[in-house]
């Protein structure tokens, strides 16, 4: 259920503008990556290029190869709305479908992807919120709006939507941003426990969060404004956090950047 | 002397004993405002109460001189000192017309919306929209001589086939006159009220949150897809709204209907034979003829039109309202 990624030469633009310059990088399957950054430096672009999620910007277009596993994302026989029914991304903001019921919302991808009977559907609501940690707190008003919910239930809701097509990676881009300190330590969990059965890639601006969830850290960092985000270095959480082998990396994080 | 010196230029302050906040509590200018505001107001309700009164006062002075049912009675002879009269064929026209107007017209409203905001290239949508636009401008006189001159000769060849494959229906039956009817009136209408669903419709699709798209997108949704899952839902209530425009002013099209239609006092189950009429047509083309009793007549049918268009406006709020927990205002 879990596959490895491995990413190589991968730039990504907005029309003329380069926006990451080059990455190469290899994600373990069944562990955390967690992306840093200062803001700007492309770490949101590139995760978006794993799931071909950017070219749906106007726009957006990408060169180089992501291999997931032996098949490469941009071959040319390979479809989009394939991948990002294979890589699942959950988003800054939580965004249920708000015209959906919390049921819904968790079936949708299911029933974008094929008949289910009604039973096999029930079945894997309840265990995607069961994974996502939700089941007790809405298993009383599965058929009310998923808009009604706390913003943390709102992005546990979303990830038991992304979970519940079973995927082989899940994209997480800053999923905790927009919550408070309570909700994140619930989501935080919920990764620690995710990664058992999915390859999971974090994007974060805070850096403790970085080294509480994540296996393995990649640190991003762009020369100037306007200039194309790189990949600095990607390396073992712990490493990066105590002996960073680049010294921008080291900045960075004891909070000399800048 | 300098720029930043200026201040000391300035004569001294004049002294003053009295308190800093001393003042009166409302000022001249605030005063004036509210009474221009507030008489606004009231004039408005009280124009409103006496358009009100004026035709309820004549509507009753008509419907008791009645000597007929006014709900039920195939007539309209409101002279003389047997007036008979019946809003039952204005009824019928009236809302047979528009419902066949809005069921041709929503539809393609929504798939050109739809064509604008998530189809087009960014080069072609802009110059589409305003050419839709342009066809709201478009004055319904001109729309009334263009469904005379060329929709009417051109559509009995329509009619005609719709005869051979569809007449057993009873509806779609058409005796070879011209195509002065209901259907071409409703075609007309549906063309009319076009652009106002387009462009209202647009709005709304063009709204839709980005995240909304994209949560459908990560979840490998098709561009049909995103649109069933996020677009549609959002817009629904932008759609329901513009429809109701729509059908505001397809209940209250005069002209183009008094130009197109070949009025007649009878309910025909044909919808393609000529015949039937509108309140909003039967109104233009007696008002200047009547007496006054006549008027007063014109003007209860006026009042029923009113009270349709009402309900159904009540009805469409109920609708929105219904579904308001699901709305993504909500979110």
């Amino acid at each position: 259920m879990a596959k490895r990624i491995d990413v190589s030469g991968l730039s990504a633009y907005y029309g003329s503008h380069k926006a990451i310059d080059d990455i190469s990088m290899t994600v373990e399957p069944r562990s955390v990556t967690a992306f840093i950054g200062p803001s700007g430096c492309g770490k949101s672009t590139f995760l978006r290029t794993l799931n071909r999620m950017h070219e749906v910007t106007p726009g957006g277009r990408v060169e180089g190869k992501v291999m997931l596993d032996a098949e490469n994302l941009y071959g040319s026989g390979v479809d989009p709305v394939a991948v990002r029914r294979t890589v699942g991304m959950v988003f800054q903001r939580p965004n249920p479908f708000p015209t959906m019921s919390i049921f819904d919302n968790v079936a949708a991808g299911l029933r974008l992807n094929g008949s289910y009977k009604k039973t096999e559907l029930k079945d894997i609501v309840e265990k995607s919120l069961k994974g996502a940690n939700l089941w007790n707190e809405v298993k009383d008003r599965l058929n009310k709006p998923g808009s009604g919910l706390s913003g943390g239930q709102q992005q546990r809701l979303c990830i038991a939507r992304a979970i519940a097509v079973e995927p082989q990676v899940l994209l997480m881009d800053e999923p905790c941003s927009a919550l408070d300190p309570i909700s994140t330590l619930a989501i935080e969990d919920l990764i620690g426990e995710l990664k058992e059965r999915f390859t999971i890639v974090i994007v974060t601006h805070n850096m403790q969060q970085a080294a509480r969830v994540s296996d393995r850290t990649a640190f991003f960092n762009l020369a100037a404004v306007g200039q194309p985000g790189k990949l600095i270095e990607i390396d073992e959480t712990e490493r990066i956090f105590s002996n960073p082998s680049v010294q921008a990396t080291e900045d960075y994080i004891s909070g000399r950047f800048g | 002397m300098t720029h930043s010196s200026s201040t000391a230029d300035l004569p001294p302050l004049p002294q003053d004993d009295r308190s800093p906040v001393s003042g009166k509590a409302v000022r001249p200018g605030d005063r004036i405002f509210l009474g221009l505001s507030r008489g606004s107001g009231i004039a408005l309700l009280v124009i409103m109460a006496a358009i009100a009164v004026f035709l309820t006062y004549r509507s009753v002075l008509a419907i008791s001189g009645d000597k007929a049912n006014f709900f039920t009675t195939l007539d309209w002879n409101a002279t003389g000192t047997d007036p008979k009269f019946g809003i039952a064929v204005l009824a019928f026209g009236t809302v047979v017309s528009s419902v066949i107007a809005m069921l041709i017209a929503v539809p393609v409203a929504v798939g050109i919306a739809l064509f604008i905001s998530h189809y087009a290239p960014r080069k072609l949508a802009s110059p589409l929209g305003y050419v839709i636009d342009l066809l709201a401008a478009v004055p319904s006189i001109i729309y009334g001589l263009w469904g005379a001159l060329f929709l009417v000769p051109h559509l009995s060849g329509l009619y005609g086939w719709l005869d051979d494959y569809l007449g057993w229906t009873g509806i779609f039956s058409y005796s070879q006159g011209a195509a002065r009817s209901l259907f071409t009136v409703g075609i007309l209408l549906a063309i009319m009220i076009l652009p106002i669903v387009t462009s209202v419709s647009r709005e709304v699709f063009l709204q839709v949150p980005r995240m909304h798209e994209e949560a459908a997108l990560a979840l490998g949704a098709t561009r049909w897809e995103v649109i069933r899952m996020s677009v549609l839902p959002f817009g629904r209530s932008g759609v329901i709204s513009a429809s109701m425009l729509g059908l505001g002013r397809a209940l209250g099209e005069t002209m183009a209907v008094a130009t197109v239609l070949s009025p007649s006092f009878l309910i025909n189950a044909s919808l393609l034979d000529p015949g039937g009429g509108t309140f909003a047509q039967n109104i233009a083309s007696k008002f200047s003829e009547a007496d006054q009793f006549g008027q007063d007549a014109l003007i209860a049918s006026g009042l029923v039109l009113f009270v349709i268009t009402l309900l159904v406006n009540g009805a469409a709020r109920l609708i929105i309202a219904r579904r308001k927990e699901y709305s993504g205002a909500a979110a």
